[in-house]
């Protein structure tokens, strides 16, 4: 949705068990460009304005499939104060914490050192937004936890940074983003999911990223509706990356969080692995149990964009069969996509599902109940 | 076990070619000389190595040769058994792979020549795909008025993972050869590996490779519905083919989710994706990607909410099912008639002129 049209309710004083949501997927952004510079080695001031931040794609400023509106975020969600949306914290306790009644709110920023070919800078850049999370965001209101961002083409890099953050309160998660150089599953990413189990934090999987290849199997789509509709593809193969490549043989105590690509996908894929694997267990030995048991003991999906058939009983089976335990509410805030929490779930769903599905199980994930 | 009725199609047959030499005397002397002076290698292609599990079920395997390259074998294996009176050939060797244009349209052209004549005259139940240079839109063009002279040539058929998205305006000369012509166009698990096999690199492993075509019939169906090629072709039938098929629901909630948001990009897209997809998009039903019990099976054909969308097929020779479970157990036999006989009649034009014309003496 572009624009909230439901009157919102009144905020709650303190936020009541029937209504407390826990946004699994929020975007802060920077208030202007050079926001993170107190964050950022001076080098790295000059090197940005004169080089820019040379990702893995072809634009120097912005996205190569121009979004649906500006900063693909919703058209009131502006702060009054100026700045882009998502900029300013209380325009955002006013517009989305306080009157959803989000008691945990987790914070995924997006135009991080993630995707940078350069891998120094990325490493300064993750590192700065990760001090940025706190000092703006975290400290200023306890409803909301960062995600340790992490320069995800340099595993050893992003394995010391996810150990120097771990222990801190602020952060409840590593963050990766979906689209990189190789399927997240290969050995280059290994330290990251080693450092992420040993500090105890869950990695989250984000849709969208640069790694410089195709955004398909076939070449470069058209149009940026391929773009969105396609991060579940790309999040699947993500997906089969990480269990074909053993990661949870190797790290039995991870979990992992596919953020903002849907799970519809994940039965269907789940069999089909399944399938695949009966037949071709001998080329993957490391592989000991059918792929589908490493998704259900392993695999979180946020909602948001929630799948909407026309039929709600067609939903309530995709549901039975990824596990009402296994899904975290998210709204992605301030995106134009923005999944309202009060119509998100049609009627017929029992109350414990409901609190699962809204609050309980991400409390539960990020070690909060 | 869900037992056949008797009079179907099979849509989804692969005969191999021996080796690339087989195809020798289809060549002109140009490419033959080509082919021996260079010491060029078979094609076979990644996507289907010829000992993997998954390019022949084990009782199909022949004793040598590739699995698929004997009539007798298709015969017994998968047309006898199943009592169809068609089955469609699409051949997967590996011209596709090649990256001069020339050379695939030699290829291709040899391949469609090979087909009629070791194939198709040999079996009068048998019908072919044409396989084209798909590198080059005027010499597919070309390939495809070609062939299409010979009734027996019921579709066109492409990979699913090839050098641009299937729906690029530049490819649309060849779905309106198509169209013209009355020929479906089939899209098969496959990859010219002209671009890595997933969208987000080259995966370790063989299995990936093989899990990944789901995803990418998912991007093409993205592509041909959103750049309009049903706009502009309403009566063209496309086949998805080896894809799976359980996917498409939850799939097409999310892509009907955002074009209802976002449909201002694209707003020559006349109808709704469900609706496109109900009247253009078919899948073979081998391989099905779901779990055994019927119940299940049964929920995702109601998720579908259409008995139109499946062809049925055997996939022969790779490894889809055992014994002779096609098909899955629990279907209705209404459902079975529809997957065996009207879903593909209505599809394949050819095939049901041809059937007319047989009831008519």
């Amino acid at each position: 949705m572009n624009v909230q049209f439901r009157e919102l309710p009144e905020p709650a004083s303190s936020a009541d068990a029937k209504t407390a949501i826990a946004d699994c997927d929020i975007h802060p952004a920077r208030a202007t460009k050079t926001e993170l510079y107190p964050y950022l080695a001076k080098r790295w001031h000059q090197h940005l304005e004169t080089y820019n931040a040379h990702p893995y794609q072809g634009m120097m400023d912005g996205p190569p499939y121009p979004k649906a509106q500006p900063n693909a975020a919703r058209r009131d969600a502006y702060p009054p104060e100026g700045g882009p949306q998502g900029s300013s914290l209380s325009f955002m306790q006013q517009q989305h914490l306080d009157p959803n009644h989000v008691v945990l709110g987790v914070l995924n920023p997006l135009a991080t050192g993630q995707g940078i070919r350069n891998h120094e800078l990325a490493a300064a850049i993750c590192s700065a937004i990760n001090d940025w999370q706190i000092e703006k965001w975290t400290s200023k209101d306890c409803r909301l936890k960062g995600s340790i961002v992490v320069a995800n083409e340099d595993g050893a890099t992003a394995a010391a940074e996810i150990r120097k953050r771990g222990h801190d309160k602020n952060f409840v998660q590593v963050l990766l983003l979906s689209r990189t150089v190789e399927p997240l599953g290969q050995r280059r990413y290994w330290p990251i999911y080693e450092a992420a189990e040993e500090v105890g934090l869950p990695v989250g999987v984000h849709a969208f990223g640069f790694g410089g290849n195709p955004i398909t199997a076939s070449g470069w789509p058209s149009f940026y509706i391929e773009e969105m509709v396609g991060h579940s593809q790309c999040q699947q193969a993500v997906l089969a990356s990480i269990v074909l490549e053993g990661v949870f043989e190797r790290h039995p105590k991870l979990k992992m969080i596919m953020i903002e690509a849907g799970f519809g996908w994940a039965p269907s894929l789940s069999w089909r692995l399944d399938k695949s694997w009966q037949r071709l267990k001998s080329e993957v030995p490391h592989v000991k149990r059918p792929p589908s048991e490493y998704i259900r003991d392993h695999i979180y999906f946020t909602t948001q964009p929630m799948e909407d058939p026309e039929r709600r009983d067609h939903l309530f089976d995709v549901i039975d069969w990824v596990g009402w335990d296994k899904l975290l509410f998210a709204t992605d805030y301030p995106h134009w996509d923005f999944d309202d929490p009060s119509r998100v779930l049609p009627p017929g769903v029992s109350e414990p599902n409901r609190e699962a599905f809204y609050l309980n199980n991400a409390l539960k994930l990020y070690g909060l109940a | 076990m869900t037992s056949p009725v008797a009079g179907g199609v099979d849509c989804d047959l692969h005969p191999a070619v021996p080796h690339l030499t087989s195809l020798l005397p289809y060549l002109n002397d140009y490419w033959r000389d080509q082919v021996t002076t260079r010491g060029m290698t078979d094609l076979v292609s990644q996507s289907y190595p010829s000992n993997s599990p998954i390019s022949a079920r084990p009782d199909w395997r022949p004793a040598k040769g590739k699995p698929g390259a004997s009539l007798a074998d298709m015969q017994a294996r998968a047309l006898a058994p199943f009592g169809v009176s068609y089955g469609i050939c699409n051949p997967l060797f590996g011209v596709q792979m090649v990256f001069s244009e020339d050379m695939a349209d030699a290829f291709c052209r040899a391949l469609n020549d090979w087909l009629v004549k070791e194939w198709l005259d040999k079996d009068a139940r048998l019908r072919g795909s044409i396989v084209i240079p798909v590198q080059s839109i005027e010499k597919s063009v070309t390939e495809i008025e070609r062939c299409a002279r010979d009734e027996r040539f019921v579709q066109v058929l492409m990979l699913v993972m090839g050098d641009m998205p299937l729906g690029k305006r530049a490819y649309w000369p060849i779905y309106a050869a198509a169209d013209r012509l009355g020929l479906p166009i089939g899209i098969h698990a496959g990859s010219s590996y002209h671009n890595p096999p997933t969208s987000v690199g080259w995966g370790s492993y063989h299995i990936e490779d093989y899990v990944a075509q789901a995803q990418a019939f998912q991007t093409q169906l993205t592509s041909l519905i959103v750049e309009g090629v049903f706009a502009r072709h309403p009566g063209l039938k496309m086949v998805m083919l080896e894809s799976g098929f359980t996917w498409l629901p939850s799939y097409l909630w999310r892509l009907h989710k955002f074009w209802r948001g976002i449909r201002m990009e694209t707003p020559w897209v006349d109808r709704a994706p469900l609706e496109i997809v109900r009247s253009n998009i078919r899948f073979s039903l081998q391989p099905i990607d779901a779990p055994p019990d019927p119940q299940t099976l049964n929920r995702l054909f109601d998720h579908m909410q259409s008995d139109e969308l499946l062809l049925f097929s055997t996939d022969y020779p790779h490894w889809q099912f055992d014994g002779d479970a096609a098909l899955p157990e629990g279907m209705s036999p209404e459902l079975v008639r529809k997957i065996m006989i009207d879903n593909p009649y209505a599809t394949y034009g050819r095939l049901k002129q041809l059937a007319l014309k047989e009831e008519t003496p």
